[in-house]
């Protein structure tokens, strides 16, 4: 059995090894820097960021500090996104995220195996405040897509700017499903709040950007979800024993457009894109502007719609002039040949309801119908019961 | 896409009139009533074609659903929690169906025991919006997969009868 006077050794020197540890780590630690300056010395962390204004692109790159967002998941793509915005000197991120980290991530970026087990929320939080002391952070472990945290995510998104009670500038999905990509819509589109969705599919082969600003551009509820066409066939897309694949190339890449749109949007410089997509297999990158539906389903999103169109009215117009397409007519048709299709083309508009305009290489996932009223569709009867005599009668059965 | 098993049965389920989620205030009162009424004739629907499968239950705000979900292999009975939220954005959204013991025991299925939905159900669900409910995610969604994933399941050893004494 170890004595007294060994053990009180042992705990001397842990003690002491401690103390070099956290020495160690402070001098790593840099304290926070209250003025970005541009002087070209390596202990500056923003020297290279500064230069951009000696090179003419950026006119004001330390106003970054003043800007807040907020980074919704923090997944392969969210996780690189908080990062970037780190590194680039961000002056506050929100992070919003319900899973952990394991060890099935670490195929994509960021996240370490000695996180395994912790909050993803926690684990960026710490690694981002080490790589940048000066970045402040509000971060939250809970499912957007419920009612009690709803309401509490939408509180923040308006008032949990760099000052109390300011909106964030700006609001980043990095989400990996259809649920929480609808929650932030509704969420945004109710605040007006401007935002940009991101989205890697789940064969890993393709994804997007897509920068929404109610009212003015499509929402996500708009139409359903656009799809980067790669030329593969659906159906031969083997899904056996599996949900999603991923690579933290495809996400890295989609991180840099997200990020990089974020920094050409709140600092002012280049052109922002409206939806860009992402082919890895043929590398094609289509771009274009999508206007929202006047039918959208979010009354919000029709509310904002109204407000932009009044906005409108009162700029100056600028007159445009519209490209006109040739139809392709052929001169004989000795044969008189007709394609005749077994549908009309109401029916097939009606089956497809609203179909946006989009550019080569995208297409909608799938096609809802117009509204139709059905009288012989079977609906549950009007009823005089109570909720609770519901409740009771299914508890029963 | 489904079997005509299911579409049989599923074309039996009452469809619903409202379109409101848990934020609507007594519009979700409304459609919840309906949710009830929906899900109680596809029960006893399944009784009477011998094909009892779950119960539901949810909190008294309908936001939050609970209950078991059972399925028949070789004669014995596999029981099971099953669990899901509502989100806000429903009905345009289908909930997500989650069996929590099962989590980590399949890979078609996302955290926290999630079930994968096949790539026809989103765009199925998009189209019925707001005729849909829970009971028809119950048959579109869980009972199909269940139908695929259980016996794959008691195949590979993954799971096991838990005794006599929980047969029907």
């Amino acid at each position: 059995m170890a004595t007294i006077e060994s053990l009180q050794k042992k705990i001397k020197e842990l003690e002491a090894q401690l103390q070099k540890e956290r020495n160690e780590k402070q001098q790593i630690n840099r304290p926070k820097i209250t003025q970005m300056s541009s002087e070209v010395v390596d202990s500056n962390p923003y020297s290279r960021l500064m230069a951009l204004k000696r090179m003419g692109i950026v006119d004001n790159y330390e106003k970054i500090r003043e800007y807040t967002v907020a980074v919704v998941g923090v997944g392969g793509v969210g996780s690189v996104t908080a990062e970037m915005l780190t590194r680039c000197g961000i002056g506050k991120l929100l992070l919003f995220d319900y899973d952990k980290v394991e060890l099935a991530n670490m195929n994509r970026l960021f996240y370490q195996p000695h996180q395994a087990g912790m909050s993803k929320v926690e684990a960026a939080e710490k690694t981002l405040k080490e790589i940048n002391p000066d970045v402040e952070f509000e971060v939250y472990n809970y499912n957007i897509t419920t009612m009690d945290n709803f309401n509490h995510f939408m509180e923040r998104i308006k008032n949990g700017g760099l000052k109390e009670g300011e909106p964030v500038n700006l609001v980043l999905s990095c989400v990996d499903n259809f649920e929480a990509r609808m929650t932030i819509n509704t969420a945004c589109n109710e605040l007006g709040q401007n935002w940009i969705e991101s989205g890697v599919s789940e064969n890993a082969v393709s994804g997007h950007i897509q920068f929404i600003i109610p009212g003015e551009t499509s929402c996500f509820a708009c139409a359903p979800p656009l799809v980067v066409a790669t030329k593969t066939d659906e159906k031969t897309l083997k899904r056996e024993g599996v949900c999603a694949a991923s690579l933290p190339t495809t996400m890295a890449v989609v991180a840099g457009f997200l990020v990089q749109n974020t920094l050409k949007y709140l600092l002012g410089f280049g052109d922002v894109t409206y939806y860009l997509g992402y082919n890895a297999l043929q590398d094609y990158f289509p771009s274009m502007t999508l206007r929202p539906n006047p039918q959208c389903d979010d009354n919000y999103c029709k509310k904002q719609q109204q407000a932009f169109q009044i906005k409108e009215a009162t700029k100056p117009k600028v007159e445009k002039t519209e490209e006109k397409v040739e139809e392709i007519v052929h001169d004989d048709n000795v044969w008189e040949i007709q394609l005749v299709s077994e549908t009309t083309e109401d029916e097939l508009r009606e089956a497809d309801g609203q179909v946006p305009n989009l550019v080569e290489g995208l297409k909608v996932a799938y096609t809802t119908p117009a509204p139709t009223q059905a009288s012989n569709e079977k609906t549950v009867d009007s009823t005089e019961k109570s909720l609770d005599e519901l409740m009771k009668e299914m508890q029963g059965l | 896409m489904v079997d005509e098993a299911t579409k049989r049965s599923l074309a039996q389920i009452p469809l619903l009139k409202t379109k409101a989620g848990p934020r609507d205030g007594e519009l979700w009162v409304t459609r919840l009533k309906e949710e009830y009424q929906s899900l109680i004739k596809y029960v006893q629907n399944n009784k009477e074609s011998d094909n009892d499968w779950f119960r539901l239950e949810s909190n008294k705000e309908g936001t939050r659903w609970f209950g078991k979900c059972w399925y028949i292999h070789e004669l014995l009975k596999y029981e099971f929690d099953v669990e899901f939220d509502i989100p806000i954005t429903y009905p345009t959204t289908a909930p997500e169906i989650a069996l929590p013991e099962l989590d980590g025991k399949t890979a078609k299925m996302y955290r926290g025991g999630k079930i994968c939905l096949t790539d026809h159900f989103k765009p199925l669900w998009a189209r019925n919006v707001p005729k849909f409910g829970i009971a028809h995610a119950m048959s579109l969604g869980l009972g199909p997969w269940l139908a695929v994933e259980i016996p794959d399941l008691i195949q590979k050893e993954i799971i096991s009868h838990k005794g006599r004494a929980d047969e029907k």
